[in-house]
C-alpha cells in the first residue's frame, strides 16, 4: 500500500483533474468545431480543418452562413416541428410508461408477468424491421379530427407522435425504479384510503424525480434524432423535423458552412433541455431525501 | 363496535400453507398481541386483517361485518409499520394529515385533528420537519400520529418497536400502552418480543407455524401454558424443562422423579400421563430458590450473572442437565459450589415428552 502523504495527494488530484479535463475536451471539441465552422466561409473552413485554427474564431468571421441556411431551408419550421413532436411525445411517454410501470409493479393482476415479458422482448426488435409494416398500418388508420373522419395518418404530427409514446425501454426503466421503492409506503397509503390513482399521483410520482428525468432525456434524444420514420411518413415540408431537414444541405455542392450553421441552430433546443433537466435531476435527488 | 372475529382463516401461497385455520375473537377495545417466532405467520395474519393480503379461506369480520373482500380503506383500520412507512417527500404535518386529505377533509378540520394528534404524541415542534430530519423514535411517533388522526376503530401495529434501541423501545412501549387507555380503540399488535407481549396485552395469541398455540391473558398464559411451546416461549429467562419419569398418577397430580430430582407430586394441568411415561417437568427460573433444608434439586454452580435486581445462576444438575434459576440479588454462590434448590410443586408444569 502506498503511503498517502500530503504532497502525493496533491499530485493525485492534479492527475485526476488533468484526465477529467482531457475527457471533457474530447466531448467539447466537436461542438466548438461546429460553432466555429458555422462562422466561416466554406473555403476557409476546409483549410482550417487541417489545423488548430478549426477551433478558433479567426479569419473571415460572419453570420452569413446562418442567413444562407435560413434561405435554403425553412429552418424555423423544422425546429418547431421537432420541438413539438419531441415535447409532446416525451410528455405522453412519461405519463403512459410510468402508469404502465406502476400497474406492473404495484397492482396485482393475472398475466402481468407474461405481459411484461412480452413487452421487454420488444426491446430486441430493431426499428427497421417493423418500419415497413408500421408504415402500411398508419397509412390506413382512421382519425377523427376537426374535418370529421379521415383515413390515413401520413403527413401529420400524430403519425410522428403516437407510435412512439409507449416503448418497452421506458416502461422497463420505470418498472426497475418502482421495484426499489419501499412497498410499505404503498401499503400505508392503501390503508389510509388512497386509491391507485391517488397513490400514483401523491406517493409514487413525487418520489420518481430521478427516473422521470432519466426517461425524459433518453426519450428526448431518440425523438429529436428521428430520421427514418419522419422521412417515410412526411412528404410535406410543413411536417418535417430537423433531421430530415438536414438533407436540404446535402445537394450537389455541399455548403459546409451552412451545414454547420444549421447543426448549431438545431443543437440549441437539445442543450437547453438537457441543462434544464440536469437541474431538475439534482434538485429531485436533494428533495426526496434519499438516504440510508 | 369494533369486535374482530376470525373464523377458520387460512392463507396459502400455491401449495405453501402459511396460516392453517385460525380462530380468534378480539373484543371491542381490547389490546391483543400476536406473538411467536419468526415465520410463524403473525405478520401475515395482521396483513390479512388490514386487507393487504387476500384471505384464502375462512371468514374475517370487523364490527360484525364480514370484510374478507373489502379493500383496506373500507375496513376502518389504521396500521403502523415496522419501517414506519412515512412518506419522505411530505412534511410531518402532511404525513399525519394524509388520510384526512384523501378523505377530502376541510383545511380547518385537518388542522384541528393534526394538532390534537400532535398534542397526544408530544410532537408539536416536529410538524414542519421532513422525515429525513427525524430520529427513529420521532418517525415512529409520526407513523402513530398518522394512524390516530383518522380515529379508526382498529389499530394494527406490525412490530413497531423493533427498529428502535432498547431504551427508546421501553419508552415507546409505555406510550403505546397509555395511548390504548386514552383512545380505548381495539388494537392488534404483532411482535416477536415476549416482554412487549406480556406488558401490553389484554389478550395474547401465541402462534407457531401458522397455527394458534394458545389464547389468553398474559398471566393466564404465564401460569397455565397449554403446551410445551407456550411454556418455553413466554417468560425470561425461559422455563427449565427436566426430563422426568412418571412414577404415579393421582387424579390431578402425578408423582415424578429423576436422578437429580427427588420424588415430587406436581399438577398435571389436565394432561394425561401413565406410570412409566417420560415427561418434561417445567420449572420457571423465578420460582426456584436456594433451599434451607436438604432441597429437591442438587447440582453445582456453573455460571453466575448479577443483573442488579436479581442474580441468574446456571446450575449443572447431578444428571449433567443445566438448570437456570433467578435468585435474589444478594444470593452469593461461588462457582463450582454444591447447591440445593427447592421449588413450590404447585407452580411446576408437567408436559408429555415430545
Amino acid at each position: 500500500m502506498a503511503v498517502i502523504s500530503s504532497d502525493n495527494r496533491g499530485l493525485r488530484l492534479a492527475v485526476r483533474y488533468a484526465v477529467l479535463i482531457l475527457i471533457a475536451l474530447i466531448f467539447v471539441f466537436p461542438l466548438v468545431f461546429m460553432v466555429m465552422s458555422s462562422l466561416k466561409p466554406s473555403q476557409q473552413l476546409l483549410q482550417d480543418s487541417a489545423n488548430l485554427r478549426a477551433f478558433l474564431p479567426v479569419g473571415d468571421i460572419s453570420l452569413n452562413n446562418y442567413f444562407a441556411a435560413f434561405q435554403r431551408a425553412p429552418v424555423a419550421t423544422f425546429v418547431f416541428n421537432s420541438v413539438l413532436v419531441t415535447g409532446v411525445t416525451v410528455l405522453f411517454s412519461l405519463l403512459v410508461c410510468s402508469a404502465a410501470g406502476f400497474a406492473f409493479v404495484f397492482v396485482k393482476w393475472k398475466g402481468r408477468e407474461t405481459l411484461l415479458a412480452i413487452l421487454l422482448a420488444t426491446l430486441i426488435l430493431p426499428f427497421e424491421t417493423i418500419a415497413i409494416p408500421m408504415l402500411l398500418m398508419v397509412a390506413h388508420l382512421p382519425w377523427l379530427g376537426v374535418d370529421g373522419l379521415t383515413w390515413g395518418w401520413l403527413n401529420s404530427y400524430r403519425v410522428q407522435i403516437i407510435p412512439f409514446i409507449a416503448d418497452g425501454l421506458t416502461v422497463f426503466l420505470f418498472v426497475q425504479y418502482f421495484k426499489d421503492l419501499p412497498g410499505e409506503l404503498i401499503e400505508a397509503a392503501r390503508v389510509e384510503g388512497a386509491s391507485w390513482g391517488q397513490i400514483y399521483r401523491k406517493i409514487v410520482m413525487p418520489l420518481s424525480g430521478p427516473i422521470l428525468a432519466t426517461a425524459a432525456i433518453l426519450k428526448f434524444l431518440v425523438m429529436y434524432n428521428q430520421y427514418l420514420w419522419p422521412l417515410m411518413v412526411t412528404q410535406e415540408e410543413g411536417y418535417r423535423p430537423v433531421m430530415v431537414g438536414l438533407q436540404y444541405f446535402f445537394q450537389l455542392n455541399v455548403a459546409w458552412g451552412e451545414v454547420m450553421a444549421y447543426l448549431s441552430l438545431i443543437t440549441v433546443p437539445v442543450l437547453a433541455f438537457y441543462l434544464y433537466l440536469q437541474r431538475a435531476f439534482i434538485a429531485s435527488i436533494a428533495s426526496t431525501g434519499v438516504k440510508g | 363496535m369494533a369486535r374482530i372475529s376470525l373464523k377458520d382463516v387460512r392463507k396459502s401461497y400455491g401449495t405453501a400453507h402459511v396460516i392453517k385455520g385460525v380462530d380468534i375473537e378480539i373484543e371491542d377495545g381490547e389490546f391483543c398481541v400476536f406473538v411467536g417466532p419468526s415465520g410463524c405467520g403473525k405478520s401475515t395474519l395482521l396483513r390479512m386483517i388490514a386487507g393487504l393480503e387476500d384471505i384464502t379461506a375462512g371468514s374475517l369480520s370487523i364490527g360484525g361485518r364480514e370484510v374478507n373482500d373489502l379493500p383496506p380503506a373500507e375496513r376502518g383500520v389504521a396500521m403502523v409499520f415496522q419501517s414506519y412507512a412515512i412518506f419522505p417527500h411530505m412534511t410531518v404535518r402532511e404525513n399525519v394529515a394524509f388520510g384526512l386529505t384523501i378523505a377530502g377533509a376541510s383545511k380547518a378540520e385537518k388542522e384541528a385533528k393534526v394538532a390534537e394528534a400532535a398534542r397526544i404524541l408530544q410532537m408539536e415542534h416536529l410538524l414542519d420537519r421532513r422525515p429525513s430530519q427525524l430520529s427513529g423514535g420521532q418517525r415512529q411517533r409520526v407513523a402513530i400520529g398518522r394512524a390516530i388522526v383518522r380515529k379508526p376503530k382498529v389499530f394494527l401495529f406490525d412490530e413497531p418497536l423493533s427498529n428502535l434501541d432498547a431504551a427508546l423501545r421501553m419508552d415507546m412501549r409505555m406510550e403505546i400502552g397509555k395511548l390504548h387507555q386514552q383512545l380505548g380503540a381495539t388494537m392488534i399488535y404483532v411482535t416477536h418480543d415476549q416482554v412487549e407481549a406480556m406488558t401490553l396485552a389484554d389478550k395474547i395469541v401465541v402462534l407457531k407455524d401458522g397455527q394458534v398455540m394458545q389464547i389468553g391473558s398474559p398471566m393466564d398464559l404465564y401460569h397455565n401454558p397449554a403446551n410445551l411451546f407456550v411454556a418455553g416461549f413466554l417468560g425470561a429467562p425461559s422455563m427449565n424443562f427436566l426430563k422426568v419419569t412418571v412414577q404415579g398418577v393421582n387424579g390431578p397430580t402425578a408423582l415424578v422423579a429423576n436422578t437429580a430430582l427427588d420424588r415430587v407430586e406436581v399438577p398435571t394441568g389436565g394432561r394425561h400421563f401413565a406410570v412409566g411415561d417420560t415427561a418434561l417437568l417445567g420449572l420457571r427460573p423465578q420460582y426456584l430458590g436456594v433451599s434451607e433444608g436438604p432441597g429437591r434439586l442438587h447440582g453445582q454452580v456453573a455460571l453466575t450473572e448479577r443483573l442488579g435486581a436479581e442474580t441468574v445462576v446456571e446450575v449443572t444438575l447431578k444428571d449433567a442437565s443445566p438448570l437456570i434459576a433467578a435468585l435474589s440479588y444478594d444470593a452469593v454462590l461461588p462457582l463450582g459450589a454444591p447447591v440445593a434448590l427447592d421449588f413450590d410443586p404447585t407452580r411446576a408444569h408437567l408436559f408429555p415428552a415430545p
